[in-house]
């Protein structure tokens, strides 16, 4: 008889069964911790990426030459060393990695989380600390993450937007946020999103263990700064056009 | 029947190395063959079922706990001594040796004391090796304070939480020894019976509270880390679930209890506010050394204690003992406090405390000192009662604490039953009639890390060969059938009062008969109120449930039982014992000025009891105390 | 002051469980909230019912047997505290309190409010220990600790494995008590050689019986011994070193 029979009546069972693999990346990502430290690092990535993408779309701004002007550099960046379009691409397959990684790290922990309370409290709880945003992850996650595909059909691949022309990425904006549905979806979204950017923002110092009591407080502030920044200039985008102040 | 403690040859400084040379050893590959059972996961279990488990004996420890760290001990506030001298400020073996026996009035044996003190070292060592967290000072080095009046610095802490640490140490050691297959544990499991054949403990009986289900478990010797009987007073600092039961089972199969009168009444806890109250909370007893000790000079006054002017305050225990004042020891600040409330002039709602007044201190030291000093003490204290020390003074009074008294042992720790040990507070060696402040974790780990490692491999190596009695052998079957009469006794009396209303009518008798004054006239009372509440316990008591499921009044039915049992043994023996010593103080016998007078013609002697049956008188045996290398004296305090 | 309590009653660790309604009129606010439980079973017992089942031992907060879900909250309302050390004058009079066992897939019930928590033991089995078997330590003062890191492991190593933190996740996660243990050893200088396999055994030893910690905090709050959750951004750091570390020719740098 072991010790963890013997131990009392009740089941000792492992709730999440199974032995880690031998191999040290796999068993990493068989960690719950590792997967953590997966959406953090893939986080920080799609951080840098929403962050980016903010920054060019404020060109908008500028009118339609610097917008396209913005849009087809991308398209030529690290010409005249790769081909055109191959860097982008290149990013583009990162961050299509980086989705992918997070978004079933976030899955996979999700169940895991299920099965660790099958049963759940009987009675209303009296949150301390578990914010608004850190409990809605998953929720605005999958906003986001729907959001995303319905934002690719309308402005990158154009079966979303009746009067997409490829390559003038101007006029397909304001084409888009003047249908006040769309606005309105995109709105939201973002909004969702800049609540998802305030845990995550602040979370991933701590699942990468980059803390120091020192900093604590000024992890919370950049974090907010971060999401405020980005919803509300990503807000003001769909708002000035359909208010008409961008046409 | 003889009692033969075992205390080796030679003069007292080389008996320890002496000994451990000249006992028998069993070699490591024969270790595997040696089951031991530990029964209690405390300071003294865990450390021995570790230490036992390292070495290579196959060990199984029962706890009725739901985890091995949940024991007492985890409560510790204070600190460990030992004689490291750290501070050079002439401590010494020698010393600690010296303070120990005088401490304990001349009532322990030399030879367990001076190796207690001997062995201190050790202990600091092994626990600073697990990872203990003790105080440091800013260059690294272990910090250390003086404690309970000791005139040196020797204790080691870990804020006021050094027992948890130190039972988180034993605690871990003995996870590894689990992990590692040499130890076999079994929580939420309680000892209810030992089983002896031919002499020799062979195994224990104990009931799954979960399941109910009533298990046999069998070894080479058995192992009793229990703990105190503090609980027989009903209201007392130790934990709820604290038992004399494991003991008392053993001594109803042969084992001898010793001095069971000596018990320890703290005088810096939180009164009891009401008859609801379940426990009582120790206050570190650091306090006293900041903190003026007060009643109102007239019983009758009703004012809040900030409006009572200096003149009219009677600061008793600077009056009575100028030199140390409210840093008398344990025994003599509780009695002092008695008194006065006894007489009328305890302070708070049922008039049933003294003040603590830190009043002058902050004035002297500032808010901002005391704080650091006693911030969680301060905390804690508003939390339990509500009011800020910082503004009013705390109210407190003595409470049972701890028990000096328990089975016999020799110097190996061994009882008067073969291959039964007997280690920590559950036994009665080291600390006489009353111990010293941040004694009990030494004695704990010096008993588990130390000792008996060191000395199970006389009585075991002998027994090469013979395997152990089998829990299918006719004694096993025997107590296991004397285990589930009880229970179906207990279930089936049906009665109409619950086993709290029980434990509380006993815990009045024994704290207003035999608490920290006890007269022939009280103890005489007590020894037939006693009986009659035991009767009518199993007549009257009500346990719903049955027993076969998780039932915690059944359980504390069966800790009650004894304790109504023991309790006539404690007051016997108190009854007995016509001298007052340490915690046992009889008011025929005090000196001209109220303290305690011992009679060293007639006592100087371990009581060891033996049990005859329910009610019968218990037969006393005597083991002789002599001290050749400390001068008896008379303690003074003036 | 008069009090109703609703407790989660249930037979054994299958049976259904639901909650029972309890007056408890004319209680002292001296109480603690555990005595309020002793008088509620003395009730029960003149009127035939069966005792609440609840864990409890040394009712002065540090063996962290206690453990209640009060009104939502693990230990209840007061900061800081255990469950024993809760008293009913921090609570409204007239007010309906709410009691739950705590609830993980890892802490099984038992019954009533009584749990099973003894993953918490096999999580400390698989690694949360310093190899040193009794007898072969040096002298104490030999190995010197850091006054700041000698306190920080002592922050640490004041968690009392009561379980709140794994109840008050909304993750169920054991993050802060498995960070408070491997911290409190992985801090100080002798903790260092088994450093790295300690993190991994805990870790994985943790993922077996409870959920994942996404840094809600919540666990921080419900502490009775309030352990930062830094420990947990510690514990983190050490599980992804320790996976890609080449400890085997790291020689004495930890």
């Amino acid at each position: 008889m072991t010790a963890t029979q013997a131990n009392t009546g009740q089941h000792r069972q492992p709730v999440h069964p199974g032995t880690p693999p031998a191999h040290p990346v796999l068993r990493f990502w068989r960690s719950a911790v590792g997967k953590k430290w997966i959406m953090a690092v893939t986080g920080i990535m799609l951080l840098g990426f929403v962050f980016a993408h903010m920054v060019g779309n404020l060109k908008i701004y500028l009118g339609a030459g610097p917008l396209n002007t913005y849009a087809e550099w991308l398209r030529n960046l690290g010409e005249p060393a790769l081909p055109r379009t191959v860097l982008l691409w290149i990013m583009r397959i990162g961050l299509i990695g980086a989705f992918f990684l997070h978004i079933v790290s976030a899955a996979q922990l999700t169940r895991m989380n299920q099965r660790a309370r099958p049963s759940k409290y009987q009675s209303p709880r009296d949150y301390a600390a578990a914010s608004f945003a850190s409990r809605t992850m998953r929720w605005t996650g999958v906003i986001v993450g729907l959001y995303l595909i319905f934002h690719l059909m309308d402005l990158t691949w154009g079966n979303a937007n009746p009067r997409y022309v490829r390559g003038d990425t101007y006029e397909n904006v304001i084409h888009s946020f003047k249908r006040v549905p769309v606005a309105i979806v995109y709105i939201l979204a973002n909004i969702a999103l800049a609540i998802h950017i305030f845990h995550g923002a602040w979370s991933m110092f701590q699942s990468l263990g980059l803390n120091n009591p020192k900093w604590n407080r000024a992890r919370r502030t950049f974090a907010m700064g971060f999401a405020t920044l980005i919803g509300v200039v990503n807000i003001s985008f769909p708002l000035m056009v359909v208010t008409g102040v961008v046409k | 029947m003889k009692l033969d403690s075992h205390v080796p040859e030679g003069p007292i400084a080389d008996k320890w190395d002496n000994h451990k040379f000249d006992v028998k050893l069993v070699n490591p590959a024969n270790k595997r063959k040696f089951h031991v059972l530990v029964v209690g996961s405390g300071l003294a279990g865990a450390s021995a079922a570790a230490t036992l488990g390292e070495l290579g004996y196959q060990v199984t420890m029962l706890t009725f706990h739901d985890s091995p760290r949940r024991a007492h001990s985890i409560a510790a506030q204070g600190g460990i001594n030992a004689a490291k001298n750290y501070r050079n400020d002439g401590d010494s073996v020698q010393r600690l040796f010296y303070d120990t026996v005088k401490g304990g009035d001349f009532r322990a044996r030399e030879a367990n004391v001076y190796r207690l003190a001997q062995v201190s070292v050790n202990i600091i060592d092994q626990c600073v090796a697990q990872g203990v967290p003790f105080a440091r000072e800013y260059g690294g080095l272990l910090d250390n304070r003086s404690f309970g009046g000791a005139q040196v610095s020797r204790t080691f802490y870990a804020r006021g939480q050094t027992g948890q640490q130190l039972l988180l140490g034993a605690y871990q050691a003995l996870a590894r020894q689990v992990h590692l297959g040499n130890v076999d544990l079994h929580t939420r499991t309680e000892m209810l019976d030992l089983v002896v054949k031919d002499g020799r403990a062979c195994g224990v009986v104990a009931r799954h509270l979960i399941t109910g289900q009533v298990k046999s478990f069998a070894g080479h010797a058995v192992v009793l880390a229990t703990g105190g009987y503090g609980n027989v007073f009903y209201l007392s600092t130790n934990a709820m679930a604290s038992n004399v039961t494991a003991a008392w089972r053993a001594h109803k199969r042969g084992a001898l209890m010793a001095n069971p009168c000596f018990t320890q009444i703290h005088p810096t806890c939180i009164p009891a506010s009401d008859d609801f109250q379940s426990k009582l909370t120790l206050m570190s007893e650091s306090l006293r050394n900041d903190g003026r000790i007060w009643v109102p000079e007239s019983g009758t006054d009703t004012r809040s204690p900030d409006q009572i002017p200096e003149s009219e305050r009677d600061y008793y225990l600077e009056r009575r003992y100028p030199t140390f004042g409210n840093l008398v020891p344990r025994d003599v600040a509780s009695r002092a406090s008695k008194r006065e409330v006894d007489e009328g002039r305890g302070v708070g709602p049922i008039k049933n405390g003294v003040y603590l007044d830190f009043g002058e201190a902050i004035n002297r030291l500032g808010r901002h000192t005391m704080e650091e000093r006693y911030d969680n003490l301060f905390q804690m204290y508003e939390r339990i009662t509500g009011d800020d020390p910082y503004k009013v003074p705390m109210r407190i009074y003595p409470a049972v604490h701890y028990t000096m008294g328990g089975l016999w042992v020799d110097y190996n720790l061994m009882s008067n039953v073969a291959g039964l040990y007997v280690l920590g507070e559950a036994n009665f060696s080291d600390h006489g009639a009353n111990r010293l402040g941040a004694s009990a974790l030494m004695q704990g780990l010096a008993d588990g890390y130390f000792v008996l490692p060191a000395t199970i491999n006389d009585y075991l190596a002998p027994l090469l060969g013979s395997p152990a009695v089998g829990t299918d052998d006719p004694a096993f079957k025997a107590a296991e059938s004397n285990v589930a009469d009880q229970t179906n006794r207990m279930l089936s009396v049906k009665g109409t009062k619950s086993v709290d209303h029980f434990h509380r009518e006993l815990g009045k008798i024994m704290w207003n008969d035999c608490g920290m004054a006890r007269s022939a006239e009280t103890l005489d009372n007590a020894l037939s109120a006693i009986p009659a509440l035991r009767d009518e316990f199993w007549t009257d008591v009500k346990i719903l449930g049955d027993g076969e499921s998780f039932n915690q009044s059944l359980e504390k039915a069966g800790r009650v039982a004894d304790f109504l049992e023991f309790g006539e043994l404690l007051v016997r023996d108190a009854r007995d014992r016509e001298e007052s010593c340490g915690g046992h103080f009889r008011v025929e016998h005090q000196t001209e000025d109220g303290e305690a007078l011992r009679d060293d013609d007639n006592f100087a002697y371990a009581a060891a009891w033996e049990w005859k049956g329910v009610g019968e008188q218990p037969e006393v045996h005597k083991e002789p105390l002599t001290f050749d290398n400390v001068h008896l004296a008379q303690r003074s305090y003036k | 002051m008069d009090l109703t309590l609703r407790v989660w009653r249930q037979a054994g660790p299958d049976s259904p469980g639901r909650f029972e309604t309890y007056a408890m009129p004319g209680v002292s606010e001296d109480m603690s909230f555990l005595e309020l439980f002793d008088v509620l079973n003395e009730q029960l017992l003149a009127d035939n019912e069966e005792p609440v089942a609840f864990d409890h031992d040394c009712r002065e907060g540090i063996c962290g047997s206690c453990a209640m879900m009060i009104d939502g909250r693990a230990h209840g309302p007061e900061k800081g505290t255990a469950t024993c050390q809760l008293h009913l004058r921090k609570l409204k009079n007239g007010s309906v309190i709410t009691v739950e066992p705590w609830r993980s897939a890892g802490f099984p019930i038992i019954k009533d409010l009584a749990v099973d928590r003894s993953a918490f033991d096999r999580i400390v089995e698989s690694g949360g220990f310093i190899t040193a078997p009794t007898g072969a330590a040096r002298d104490a003062n030999e190995i010197l600790v850091p006054k700041e890191a000698s306190d920080a492991a002592m922050d640490a190593a004041a968690c009392i494995g009561c379980g709140a933190c794994v109840a008050a996740c909304p993750n169920s996660a054991a993050q802060l008590f498995t960070a408070a243990k491997y911290s409190h050893l992985s801090l100080l200088p002798q903790g260092q050689p088994e450093r790295y396999t300690r993190v991994v055994a805990m870790v994985e030893e943790m993922e077996k019986y409870f959920g994942s910690c996404t840094n809600h905090g919540e666990c921080e709050q419900a502490c009775p011994k309030e352990i930062s959750i830094d420990f947990i951004a510690m514990l983190n750091r050490d599980f992804v070193k320790a996976q890609f570390k080449n400890t085997r020719l790291s020689g004495q740098r930890a």
